[in-house]
């Protein structure tokens, strides 16, 4: 499987604390790489600097094997995100919110993919409602519907289940597995819902103050420490002093 | 039913809080009433001396045209101020900058927008002019060209730097998307001429591609000739601001990634 995502020695420091301390590693072409951590452990910042909306302090991001200084528009074309913390312009339709962002990637005959992913998280009869008049478990599908516009191969999941009922979080996952499947997207995950990562994701990375202090299949990470599930590797992990 | 003071000092207490704690909020106070105070006051002396001396002036076009001409300016400056202030109300700054837009193709946009609505508000507000006041806005045709494109440029410059401004500071600054243009508008001689402000604020209000625009639409109406002198004064400046307002985005942009800001930006 070809590397999509290869991220090394990614530092994040701001005045009074470093946010991601030399962080590496890489997620290829139909894989899923869950990110764990507690709140504050680099997980949302780490996303933010593959995004290119967040200066790293140090190291290095490739994606396709490019680095954003000169490709930019090129990598991000081929790449989403979606995430619990942002919404589309609540002022526009659903419709009109999917044909916006898909003028954004470039999609200049979007209007049938649109349809399609309406169909496809559930949206038809909310297809002419605002956005911001949504309730949050729709305005999370919308959210994915988008990130699914441009066909993308990576793809960066930050608790895109969170505002969702456990029924709809499941519909979700499956759809996400069979775009992921069709079109090889790499995607990189972030949620703090355990049964969510062990069903999802091939490997994970335990953040803790920044820095990766283990990873592995979830299945390895459970014999490693030898705990019946995620949540207990978790909580065994978030315990740990580590220096 | 008795009230309660406790909890109207509650209310009270809370916006209190906010006012100290908030530069904006306090400057609010004395901002406004200030440059009304400017503006009108500077009208009523104009007035008053037109009054004595000058009785062939026609005011109805002169203030009428300047109300006119200001509204374009100060709405593109605000539909590109304001259009994004929207994303980063509905919390979709992030969607924005995570997709492949190039800067110039964001700021383009914008502009593209600001000549859409500054267009048709011009249209409309000059039908409604020539009904109400017999005001021909049209009379003078082509000459109002090069004075429109230049409003317009100034307001892009001036939309341009006052989104760097918020991209960098946040929301508490928002306020300036539509306080600015009120504190150049005393200077620009939009409804008098700019011979009436003293000395000192006459060389500051030279600066203002505005003032230049506003004295070249007083000799387009009152002359029927081309002010050449303030065009070419008003697009120099304009050309400078222009370039310095694209710079001074982008180096905020990248603080903003630099620094965190963007990102916060979407939480507020």
């Amino acid at each position: 499987m070809s590397v999509l995502l290869e991220v090394a020695g990614l530092t994040k420091n701001y005045d009074h604390f470093t946010a991601v301390d030399h962080v590496s590693f890489s997620v290829a072409a139909g894989e899923t790489v869950g990110l764990l951590g507690q709140n504050g452990a680099g997980k949302t910042t780490t996303l933010h600097m593959i995004l290119d909306i967040l200066e790293p302090t140090g190291g290095t991001i490739r994606v396709f094997g490019k680095s954003f200084a000169r490709n930019r528009e090129e990598i991000l074309k081929k790449m989403n995100f979606a995430a619990s913390y942002v919404s589309l312009p609540g002022n526009l339709t659903v419709f009109e919110d999917l044909l916006f962002f898909s003028l954004l990637y470039g999609e200049a005959n979007g209007k049938e993919k649109i349809e399609e992913l309406i169909a496809l998280f559930g949206l038809p009869e909310f297809r002419n409602r605002k956005a911001g008049r949504l309730s949050s478990g729709e305005q999370t599908r919308l959210n994915l519907a988008k990130a699914f516009l441009n066909d993308p191969l990576l793809l960066l999941l930050d608790e895109p289940t969170a505002s969702l009922d456990p029924v709809i979080a499941r519909q979700v996952r499956g759809i996400i597995q069979e775009r992921q499947r069709a079109l090889g997207t790499a995607i990189l995950w972030t949620s703090h819902n355990m049964r969510e990562m062990e069903t999802m994701c091939d490997r994970i990375l335990f953040l803790h103050h920044g820095r990766i202090v283990a990873e592995g299949p979830p299945e390895e990470l459970k014999t490693l420490k030898e705990k019946p599930d995620l949540e207990e590797v978790f909580i065994s992990l978030a315990s740990e002093p580590w220096e | 039913m008795r009230m309660n003071w406790i909890r109207i000092s509650g209310i009270v207490l809370r916006q209190m809080l906010l006012i100290r704690r908030s530069i904006h909020r306090i400057f609010e106070l004395f901002y406004w009433v200030t440059l009304e105070l400017f503006l009108w006051g500077f009208i009523t002396i104009w007035l008053q001396g037109v009054a004595d001396h000058d009785r062939h002036i026609n005011f109805v076009l002169f203030l009428l045209g300047g109300l006119i001409f200001w509204d374009l300016f100060s709405r593109t400056q605000q539909t590109v101020a304001t259009s994004f202030l929207e994303d980063v109300w509905s919390r979709n700054v992030v969607n924005i900058f995570a997709a492949p837009v190039s800067k110039g193709e964001f700021l383009t946009g914008l502009v593209i927008v600001s000549v859409i609505r500054g267009l048709i508000a011009l249209g409309f507000v000059a039908i409604l002019a020539f009904f109400l006041y017999h005001f021909r806005i049209w009379q003078v045709g082509f000459y109002f060209l090069p004075l429109v494109a230049n409003l317009f440029v100034f307001g892009w410059a001036l939309g341009f730097v006052i989104m760097g401004i918020i991209i960098r500071f946040g929301l508490s600054v928002e306020i300036l998307a539509w306080s600015i243009p009120i504190l150049i508008q005393p200077l620009s001689a939009v409804f008098y001429p700019v011979s009436i402000l003293p000395d000192f604020l006459q060389r500051l209000a030279f600066l203002l591609p505005t003032t230049h625009m506003f004295e070249g639409m007083r000799q387009v109406l009152l002359r029927h000739t081309l002010p050449w002198e303030n065009i070419l004064w008003a697009s120099l400046l304009n050309g400078v601001y222009f370039v310095f307002s694209v710079v001074f985005f982008g180096a905020m942009l990248r603080t903003a990634k630099r620094n965190g800001f963007l990102v916060r930006l979407s939480a507020e």
